[in-house]
């Protein structure tokens, strides 16, 4: 069955990039924040630029925050979006959706390392996880990314990043993913992400 | 690798975009075409292109602002960081961009005339998307900012120091600077290595050298001794004096971290 993906609006900017990303691969994402079509999606992605105050009021003031925790299709985060699936942040000092039960931070400020964390870095696969995902990018490999805040690593990391500290670059939580970087932007490896998460099904994501 | 991070230096092909077409002056003058700009982008993605500015020379000093129908055209087919840069005067044109498919923004002259623009930028958008660029000139009182550059009839001299205009633009929120050093612009020898140490050293954002590649020592160069997160070029990748192959396979032999071609071999990295 052809993917039916949900692109949930919380107000950012450049959608447009994931869209295309998806379009590509075939899909024509729908662009929404009407919780009846985000349910009866088979994959649902939570883009997000911006800041992550804002983001959640834009899924309070649509109700979505009380929900998105509930979906048990294939979830994907990206950037903003995984940071949001975290319990909180401390950018804006913010509640999350509180899915993956940590605290997001802001990345250490350390000489000659210029945050923004912009750029490509290398994603190494924590091997002690297996997980569908891992199987369409075998190999360790860079990623786009632009941040301030990070996710601590834990048992939800599937993927690990340095920038002055370690952190989680890729995250697997029950039928929850995220990614850190920006797939859309990622040349060949984030394109081959993409795709992976389309084939993962309701009951995939399992680790 | 760094212990501290694996991040590696961006190369950057700059297409400076006049009337549609990809253009390319020397010493910001003489305009002349070089290309398609989907053609183009496509191309340096390929050769492995960390990152493409396109940059609508002509909109800052015309009145207009970059015509969304290319931003589209590009953003369907590119998977690669991009950035467009030219005329964005308000967060309203800033959106229209933004929307249209681009991953970054960047503000020069419209910045210089209402430094407000680059605060409201960064709460509305964030500062990952703001870039700001900056033309700076060398004089007998210091580094000087200039404004309108893309016009050399119009070109002028702000008054601004560049070092001030820097931190000034970080304090903003500026996510990332490109400065453009003028007196290198387009003649192919080095880059301002002395210029860009010196706003290394009061630059916390990403740093990207701008103004005078001519061959791949002049990106270990700039790399090894000014630091800079990223180097800009134009004419020399699209004259094909550089391809961004070899220069990334220079770069790595100079201890330089670079994004390879392509991905790591499983075997190697498994840990």
């Amino acid at each position: 069955m052809k993917p039916d993906v949900a692109l949930v609006d919380c107000g950012g900017s450049n959608i447009n990039s994931v869209r295309f990303a998806f379009e590509r691969l075939g899909i024509q994402p729908r662009f929404t924040r009407d919780w009846e079509v985000i349910r009866h999606s088979t994959h649902v992605v939570l883009p997000g630029v911006g800041a992550a105050g804002a983001a959640m009021q834009c899924l309070h003031q649509s109700g979505l925050a009380e929900r998105l925790g509930q979906l048990a299709q294939p979830v994907l985060g990206i950037c903003l979006g995984m940071q949001l699936l975290f319990e909180t942040s401390a950018e804006d000092e913010t509640v999350c959706l509180g899915v993956i039960p940590a605290r997001v931070t802001a990345l250490p400020a350390s000489d000659g390392l210029s945050i923004p964390h912009t750029g490509w870095n290398l994603n190494g696969w924590n091997r002690s996880l297996s997980h569908d995902l891992s199987q369409h990018v075998p190999g360790d490999f860079y990623g786009y990314f632009v941040h301030s805040y990070a996710a601590p690593p834990g048992p939800w990391t599937l993927a690990t990043t340095h920038h002055g500290e370690a952190f989680s670059s890729i995250v697997a939580w029950r039928n929850f993913l995220g990614i850190q970087f920006h797939p859309e932007r990622s040349g060949d490896a984030g394109q081959k992400l993409l795709a992976g998460f389309l084939t993962l099904q309701s009951a995939g994501a399992t680790s | 690798m760094s212990t501290l991070t694996a991040l590696t230096r961006r190369i950057i092909p700059c297409l400076d975009v006049s009337d549609g077409k990809v253009v390319k002056g020397i010493r910001f003058q003489g305009h002349r075409v070089v290309g398609d700009i989907v053609d183009l982008a496509l191309r340096y993605r390929d050769e492995g292109a960390d990152e493409l500015v396109l940059y609508d020379i002509t909109a800052s000093p015309d009145g207009r602002v970059v015509d969304p129908r290319w931003v589209t055209r590009v953003a369907r087919v590119i998977d690669i960081p991009w950035c467009v840069a030219g005329g964005i005067d308000s967060v309203e044109s800033a959106r229209r961009v933004l929307y249209a498919g681009a991953d970054k923004i960047s503000v020069n002259s419209p910045a210089l005339g209402r430094p407000e623009l680059v605060s409201e930028l960064a709460e509305t958008f964030g500062s990952q998307c703001v870039v700001a660029g900056v033309d700076s000139i060398r004089t007998a009182s210091g580094y000087r900012v200039r404004a309108l550059t893309g016009r050399p009839d119009r070109t002028r001299d702000t008054g601004r120091d560049t070092v001030a205009w820097i931190r000034e633009l970080q304090t903003r929120g500026a996510g990332e600077i490109v400065l453009n050093c003028m007196d290198q612009d387009g003649v192919r020898q080095g880059y301002d290595v002395p210029q860009l140490q010196e706003i290394r050293r009061i630059c916390q954002v990403p740093l990207i050298a701008s103004g005078g590649a001519g061959s791949p020592r002049h990106f270990v160069d700039v790399f090894q001794r000014a630091t800079v997160d990223g180097a800009l070029a134009a004419s020399v990748f699209h004259d094909g004096i550089i391809a961004i192959s070899d220069l990334k396979q220079t770069l790595q032999r100079a201890g330089i971290a670079v994004r390879p071609l392509s991905d790591p071999n499983p075997e190697e990295t498994t840990r």
